[in-house]
């Protein structure tokens, strides 16, 4: 893993062996750039990069590229999320090829939420590609230069190639073949899904690295910090897939309401220390929902700042 | 086989409103399995539609009548020497019945009485559901016979995505996850290796995207 694929920092910083650390911004419900503009300064300084949102929840937002686009410009580097829910293959290549254009490096590839969670329900939705072949059409835009079709790409683009993972998802069996099968299909660093039960992401961890996975694909662990008790409650009973210990909403109720945020804070600074200690993790991914105010201080206590140059 | 179901017997009476001979016209096959339009429904409904009419003191005739099948010319020619008695038809086939009996009776208005849903099976008593979409290049073969085009909510080929949960899909949790029951399969079939062979990127020409579809065969035309 020596050789640069793009000119991604966040590449430099983990190939260099540093713990990476991203977190991410959701564009506005609007057109006023100014919002997601400051997001980005709030953390510019104690991150390598920052995942930009594409319409998650399938809430209608101001797109992903034209938000990463704002970030460029002032000199944060964005990593473009992109779902296959809403593009078919055209679009999706032609919209990989507008943020090269903008020379945007990272691009993160999901499937999507259904959009029965957001506000066009009854809306169609695509899935021409689903994430994994997302992943196979970037590598094979940027490594062969050319498109899906066939035809040559003039200046292919350059992007590191990210895709996500949930080590909590159901079928227990498939957790780490399906971690195996993104890397088959050419993903470069994974982002985690949000971790809570630690005993259980170190497990999953071992399995990875036990089938040689964590020298084939920087894995960020996914951290977000909670802001109360019924916020752990909520993601615990009605987020799919997320894995929420009762220890945890146990220790949130513990302390006074007004303290529960700082607690929060305080147990996801403890997880990414034990966490830094895990074989095979190459960083964190922090995402501080409608809260990116709070990740300087993350980041700060966590031991992550300030961030390598490289 | 193809499943529909009624339709509000408002949206009838609005369709139908404006004629006054009007036949109830069923379908043997399909729809009469999944009880929304066989002889049984077409009974059912006219006598609905009588009652409504004549509670409103209107005089109109509605006749029923089921023909064996109404995706077949043969079938739907059964009726041509009454068509013109009516003002309109109230078809209670699939959509292909009711569009195959209003091309060939160019000038009677002929309205869906169902809703046409899927192709799909008879679960159990009263509850039907979706199987296959036609996808017109089927890959049950490489999904240990289970359909991730027709039963995963987002045709996930490289399943399951991350809103797989105790088995149900993200959607609902009344709705199975496809890509669990295409592993438990696989499973069972001793075959989990295969879940690591990465589908390629599908061929959708022969979809719905690829325009409407035809199969013709040389060695069956007369
Ligand atoms: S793969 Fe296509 S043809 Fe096969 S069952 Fe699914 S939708 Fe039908
Ligand atoms: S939960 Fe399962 S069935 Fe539902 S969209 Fe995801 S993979 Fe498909």
């Amino acid at each position: 893993m020596s050789e640069y694929v793009s000119d991604s920092r966040l590449e430099r910083v983990l190939k260099a062996g540093h713990l990476g650390v991203t977190s991410e911004c959701g564009p506005p419900r609007g057109s006023d750039p100014e919002e997601i503009k400051k997001k980005g300064m709030l953390i510019k300084d104690y991150v390598d990069a920052v995942n930009v949102t594409d319409n998650q929840t399938a809430m209608t937002r101001m797109s992903s590229l034209a938000a990463c686009v704002h970030l460029k410009l002032l000199g944060i580097e964005p990593v473009l999320q992109m779902v296959t829910r809403d593009r078919n293959r055209v679009a999706l290549q032609s919209d990989i090829l507008g943020a090269a254009s903008f020379d945007i490096s990272n691009m993160l590839c999901l499937s999507g939420d259904h959009q029965s969670f957001g506000d066009c329900a009854q809306g169609q939705n695509v899935h021409d590609l689903d994430s994994m072949q997302l992943v196979q059409t970037v590598r094979y835009m940027r490594d062969e230069g050319k498109f899906l079709g066939g035809d040559d790409i003039k200046r292919p683009p350059r992007l590191f190639v990210g895709a996500a993972a949930n080590p909590f998802a159901d079928p227990f069996e498939i957790r780490v073949p399906r971690l195996a099968k993104k890397i088959a299909c050419g993903a470069e660093f994974i982002q985690t899904q949000c971790i809570y039960n630690i005993d259980k992401f170190k497990e999953w961890m071992r399995r990875a690295s036990d089938r040689g996975l964590t020298e084939k694909v920087f894995i960020m662990a996914g951290m977000t910090p909670m802001k109360s008790v019924g916020m752990a409650k909520y993601m615990k009973n009605k987020v799919p897939g997320m894995d929420v210990p009762d220890e945890i909403i146990q220790r949130l109720a513990g302390v006074e309401k007004k303290h529960q945020a700082q607690e929060g804070i305080q147990i996801c600074v403890e997880h990414i220390q034990e966490l830094k200690e895990v074989p095979g993790i190459a960083g964190f991914h922090i995402m501080a929902i409608e809260w990116e105010e709070k990740v300087p201080e993350i980041v700060e206590k966590s031991g992550l700042y300030p961030r390598p140059e490289v | 086989m193809i499943i529909a179901e009624k339709k509000p017997i408002e949206e009838i009476i609005r369709e139908v409103e404006a004629y006054d001979r009007i036949l109830v016209l069923g379908c043997n096959e399909c729809v009469t399995v999944c009880e929304a339009g066989g002889k049984k429904e077409v009974e059912v409904l006219a006598s609905v539609l009588r009652m409504n009419f004549m509670a409103q003191d209107r005089e109109k005739t509605i006749d029923e009548r089921t023909l064996e099948r109404q995706c077949d010319h043969e079938y739907l020619e059964e009726i041509r020497d009454v068509i013109d008695q009516y003002d309109a038809v109230i078809s209670l086939a699939c959509g292909v019945g009711v569009q195959f009996a209003a091309e060939k009776y160019m000038t009677t208005p002929v309205l869906p009485g169902v809703n046409t849903v899927c192709l799909g099976a008879n679960e159990d008593r009263g509850l039907w559901t979706e199987r296959c979409q036609a996808c017109g290049s089927c890959v049950l073969a490489r999904t240990g016979g289970i359909c991730p085009v027709s039963r995963c909510a987002k045709r996930v080929l490289n399943g399951p995505c991350g809103g797989s949960t105790n088995g149900k899909c993200e959607i609902s949790k009344d709705t199975d996850c496809a890509w669990q029951l295409i592993i438990d399969r696989l499973k069972a079939l001793g075959k989990m290796d295969d879940y690591e062979i990465v589908a390629p990127v599908k061929d959708w020409s022969t979809d719905r995207a690829g325009g409407p579809r035809t199969v013709t065969r040389e060695d069956v035309k007369i």
